[in-house]
């Protein structure tokens, strides 16, 4: 994998955000606390609107089978949840009143 | 005025006057010598929930558990013969840890056909019996059948594997769930094989943590945020009420109303709930699979058309919670001391079909993680507290907190009747017992 993931031609204006197409829930919550506002306002504003386009493409193929570009895709999608939560509800990256505590996945699903 | 019915005695509490309305001290909370006996009266002899058999799908496959609060480690295996079983984790022959990697705390898996101690290369094969012993010839009159791995009763009771450390013990897995066990037979739970597992270092007593998730009391302040606006303004004004409680010996059960699945007025729900047709309570979507339409008994058990989710607590630290739209999350509290314990929350969906279905349950279960955090924080914040032994040491609890109430005196029952048989029997003749 270059630097940069690859991701699916319909959807060359999420190539700002291909940093995003992270295999894990832990590396995704990751980067978004340690993102700002504005970047993860600009990530939602950008890939909400086509969240439903996004998903019609990903089920063109077998979730176990996925090509590359397509499984990229879909794990921007997953950081788009996670993202939603600061954007939609905390105003700020990090869960509020959750202070130093942790938790953190030890097994999720392999895609 | 309640808006669901409670028992004729007026209050879920006073239905089981055993528990008495009266303030409660967390003094089984905040104290190591406490804990201590915990450790010897609980953990020691009580089935404990270790995993899956999913976690064990083929012959030879393993994992380890560490229990600390039972002071050991076990290997759980499926034999040759597709049994499950448990052993302690000690090789025979200078007492190393048998099965780990890389660090001696840390849990493990896989699948092998024996496991070699890493020290001198002892192996023992799955059922546990000792197949070779390096240089065997300079041992004296060694015989291999007299050094097996110690064994460990283990059950598994609908797909969960259980353990218990009392060799003496002589209830089984099923018995000890009781009632609200056997109500729960028959649920779909080997669908169920989507699996995301979240762990935490937790500063607070196990206990607390169950109490934390035993009531819902707590949801509509603590989680006020969670909401769209509202919507949250709305829940804290109604306040929470269950529709149905269950008492079955020490373990426990809520059910409850709620899930907005789909909620009846769009706007109620976040953005991202809308598109991806989810939330705290699962996908919207009831995955198509048998068993979910007709629930066992023991699910919603008022059988309330607002049925949304039932929260068990099995003694002493397995927590089951059934979601109506067709999953199930368990929480295992799993102490390290008086005041520290690993808590593990782990979702069980059936297997997504496709992207929607996969970004539904992901919604799900990042929404769990981010009430967690908030739930595990706030634990801290109160063992920090009752440990400074202020003047305060009795609490109130009201009727929707009856499980709280119920776990910490099923807690003191269990240590006061462990206390009570050890002073009949004296020390030795219980650890020669334990030998036998």
């Amino acid at each position: 994998m270059s630097d940069t993931p690859v991701i699916p031609a319909a959807f060359a204006d999420l190539v700002p955000f291909a940093g995003w197409a992270l295999p894990t829930e832990r590396e995704r919550y990751n980067k978004r606390i340690a993102s700002t506002m504005d970047q993860l306002q600009s990530f939602y504003d950008t890939l909400f609107p086509r969240l439903d386009d996004a998903i019609a493409h990903i089920d063109q193929f077998p979730l176990d089978d996925l090509p590359d570009d397509a499984k990229h895709l879909l794990w921007i999608c997953c950081a788009l949840v996670t993202v939603s939560f600061p954007v939609e509800v905390w105003r700020q990256a990090r869960v509020p009143d959750s202070g130093a505590s942790s938790f953190d996945a030890v097994l999720e699903p392999a895609v | 005025m309640p808006h669901f019915t409670k028992p004729d005695e007026g209050s879920w509490t006073e239905h089981y006057p055993e528990l008495g309305t009266a303030p409660v001290s967390y003094a089984d909370s905040i104290s190591p010598e406490y804990y201590e006996l915990e450790r010897d009266a609980i953990f020691g002899r009580t089935w404990l929930n270790v995993g899956r058999v999913e976690q064990l799908a083929k012959k030879g496959s393993f994992f380890t558990k560490e229990l600390d609060a039972a002071r050991t480690s076990v290997i759980v295996v499926r034999g040759m013969d597709d049994e499950v079983r448990a052993f302690h984790n000690i090789c025979r022959h200078r007492g190393n840890k048998l099965v780990w990697s890389d660090f001696p705390r840390e849990e493990t898996s896989g699948v092998c056909r024996n496991f070699t101690c890493k020290y001198h290369g002892w192996r023992y094969g799955l059922e546990g019996e000792l197949t070779f012993v390096q240089q065997e010839e300079e041992f004296f009159n060694l015989d291999k059948a007299d050094y097996s791995l110690a064994s460990v009763q283990c059950e598994v009771w609908e797909g969960f594997i259980f353990v218990n450390l009392d060799p003496s013990n002589t209830t089984s897995a099923r018995e000890h769930l009781g009632e609200l066990g056997k109500g729960l037979e028959g649920y779909p739970f080997h669908e169920m094989t989507q699996v995301h597992k979240y762990r935490a270092e937790v500063g607070s007593n196990w206990k607390l943590f169950i109490d934390a998730f035993a009531e819902f009391y707590h949801a509509p302040v603590l989680h006020a945020k969670q909401a769209v606006a509202d919507e949250s303004t709305k829940l804290q004004s109604y306040g929470y009420e269950a529709l149905a409680y269950g008492l079955d010996g020490p373990h426990g059960m809520v059910s409850s109303w709620g899930g907005m699945a789909p909620p009846k007025d769009p706007s109620m729900v976040k953005p991202i709930e809308r598109v991806v047709r989810s939330g705290l309570f699962g996908p919207w979507d009831q995955p198509d699979i048998a068993g979910l339409d007709e629930l066992p008994p023991g699910v919603n058990p008022a059988r309330h058309k607002a049925w949304g989710v039932d929260s068990f607590v099995f003694f002493p630290n397995f927590m089951m919670l059934i979601w109506k739209p067709g999953w199930v999350l368990t929480y295992h509290y799993w102490p390290t001391s008086y005041n520290t314990h690993i808590f593990e929350g782990t979702c069980y969906f059936v297997p997504p079909k496709n992207a929607r279905e996969r970004l539904a349950q992901e919604l799900a279960v990042v929404t769990f993680k981010e009430y967690a955090l908030q739930d595990g924080n706030t634990l801290e914040a109160t063992q920090m507290m009752l440990e400074s032994r202020t003047p305060v040491d009795r609490f109130p609890l009201n009727d929707q907190e009856i499980l709280i109430r119920h776990l910490h005196a099923s807690v003191r029952r269990s240590v006061h009747e462990f206390q009570q048989q050890s002073a009949k029997t004296p020390a030795r003749d219980r650890h020669e017992e334990m030998r036998r």
